[in-house]
Parts: structure tokens; sequence; C-alpha cells
């Protein structure tokens, strides 16, 4: 690939992912207010979407063979203990995290 | 009034500093070895600015030049940032002209973070969105550009810190779901991403995921208002 091949492909990228972001505010940015299916959509989609986000995380974690997800469940139900008792972002995540370090650098090697 | 903004958006965006060096590191350490200055980690960090299709694009950059598939990749790795902006339509309204960047700028922890942190009554709404967006991608471009430099110089002995993207999403998931009242929309999104990576695998179970729950949000639109969503 030559350097103009180059850049012409990292642009088309940027160019993709900015109308993925900007698509929806240039259709219903306007002075009109957005459909009411937009506007439900608009509330509902979030927490179906951080679900997804979760799931994401894990989506190359083998539940069948090596350490069959355990350091990933384990670390995450600390990371929900935390969050329940203290309800402090930063200790839950810090908390969870130094978990599955530890888990991953010492047990489950 | 910015600084104010700043200092209330600095704490939330912590998991990201150290989830954003890392994986960015890893990012231009990943490009270095494949034979790349580290300018291109550093502008592409900056112009693209979406992990997922960065790391993608190496492999594209060292394929032969075919821009309708690089297209079609981007836009179906980035298709979920259609429902974050459906999201954010009403959280960016009245933002000025903060509002481009903070579509720029809008990915996945960006999103997360702006839809359910809420700032304090005194502190600007739109600032505080903005620099939570602009320290993330802060953090993202110093990381790819150190990789970038450093190479396969830097020691890894900071194995599972990767972990500190789940837990965040996980907190995020959380917080969203103790605020409400029925559970119908995150149960239809975690079931649903289940369902589709069992049966399309990690690497294209996406856009059926967003099919799925779009479905589910559509059909059960009557029980989900209902329930106060």
């Amino acid at each position: 690939m030559t350097v103009t091949q180059q850049i012409i492909t990292i642009a088309i990228c940027v160019l993709g992912t900015m109308a993925t972001r900007f698509l929806p505010f240039l259709i219903f940015s306007g002075k009109k207010e957005a459909p009411k299916y937009i506007q439900y959509l608009g509330r509902a989609l979030p927490a179906a979407l951080f679900g997804m986000l979760v799931i994401y995380c894990l989506k190359d974690v083998s539940f069948i063979s090596g350490s069959y997800g355990l350091p990933e469940i384990a670390s995450m139900a600390v990371t929900v203990g935390l969050h329940l008792w203290k309800r402090q972002m930063l200790i839950s995540i810090a908390g969870g995290t130094l978990f599955y370090m530890l888990l991953t650098q010492l047990i489950f090697v | 009034m910015l600084k104010k903004a700043l200092t209330a958006a600095f704490p939330h965006t912590v998991p990201i500093l150290a989830g954003f060096l890392f994986l960015g590191i890893s990012y231009g350490v990943y490009m270095n070895v494949s034979g790349f200055p580290f300018i291109y980690p550093c502008l592409m960090a900056l112009t693209i600015f979406g992990g997922s299709l960065e790391f993608v694009a190496v492999t594209m950059l060292l394929g032969s030049f075919a821009p309708l598939q690089t297209l079609i990749l981007t836009l179906m790795i980035q298709a979920r940032h259609i429902f974050y902006g459906i999201s954010m339509l009403e959280k960016y309204k009245g933002t000025g002209f903060k509002k481009l960047y903070l579509i720029f700028g809008m990915c996945d922890e960006s999103f997360s973070i702006n839809y359910t942190a809420e700032p304090p009554a005194d502190v600007d709404k739109g600032w505080f969105m903005f620099f939570v967006t602009l320290l993330n991608q802060l953090y993202w471009v110093m990381g790819a550009t150190l990789g970038g430099i450093l190479g396969s110089f830097i020691p890894f002995d900071t194995a599972g810190l990767e972990f500190v993207m789940t837990a965040l999403f996980v907190v995020i998931f959380l917080e969203q779901w103790l605020k409400e009242k029925k559970h119908y929309t995150a149960l239809i999104g975690v079931l649903s991403s289940a369902i589709c990576l069992l049966i399309f695998g990690a690497d294209s179970f996406l856009l059926p995921t967003m099919a799925c729950i779009l479905c589910a949000l559509t059909v059960f639109r009557r029980p989900i208002e209902k329930a106060g969503v």
C-alpha cells in the first residue's frame, strides 16, 4: 500500500466513524422535536446498551475451557459487591480490577 | 466555571485513565511492531478515536488497498454509535459549539459516563461532559503515542489491567439498574447480547445484537413505557 492509499484508508475509517456518530444528530436535531418513537428509544436504549457493553467485554472469555471464566465471574462479583456496599465508582472498579490481576497472576496462571 | 467543570469531570475519568493508557499503549506497540512510525497511532487515535476499529485498521493497512471493504467494515464495527447518538439527543441539546466535539468524541466510555454521571448542581453540564470527553481522548492519544514510540521496549507486567474496562461497564450497568424500578430494557440488552454471542461468535455478534435489541424494544414498547421508561 502506498502512503496515499494508507491516508485514504485511514480517512475512510474516520469518515465512517463520524457518520455513525453524527447521523442521529443530523436527522433529529432540527427545531422540531424528534418523533415520539425515537424519544422512547433514547430513554429505553441506554440500559440495554450498557448490558451489551458488559457482554462485549467478556466476548473473548471462554467458559468451556481454560479457567472457565472463573476469574472474570469472581472479579465481577467483587466489583458488584463493593459497589453495593460503598457506592463509590472508583473503589468498586479499582477493587475489582486488582482482584482480577491477583487472580490471573497468582492463581489462574 | 471551566476549572470547576474540569475538577468535577476528572474523578469520573480516572478508571479510563488506567484503561486507556493500558489499551492505548498496547495499540501503539502493536502498530510499532507492525512497522508503522509513532505518528500513525498518534494521528489515528486523534482522528478515529475508536479503539476496536483502530486495532482492525492495522490489519487493513497491512493488506492490499480496498476502500469499499474498509468502509463496510468501519460502518459495521461503529454502528452502535448510532444508538448512542439517539440516547444522547436530549443530553447534548443546548451545549452550543461544544456539541460538535461531544459528538466527535462519543466513544463507548464517554457515552456511558456522560449518560449516567450527574455533576453537582453548580457545575455547567455542557462543560462537564466536554471535559469527560476531552480527558478520555487525551488518555487514549497519550497511550497510543507512547506505545508507538517505545514499541516493544515496554515491560508488560501489568497482566490483567484490561479488566478495568469490564469493571467500569459493570459499575455503569449496575448504577443504571439501581436507578430503575423495572429492568426490562437492561435484561433485553444482556440476553440479546449473550444469545447473539453464542450464535454468531465474538467477531460478528454486535450487529445481530443491535437488531435484536431494536426489535425487542419495539415489540414490548407498551409494557416498557408503562413501567416508566
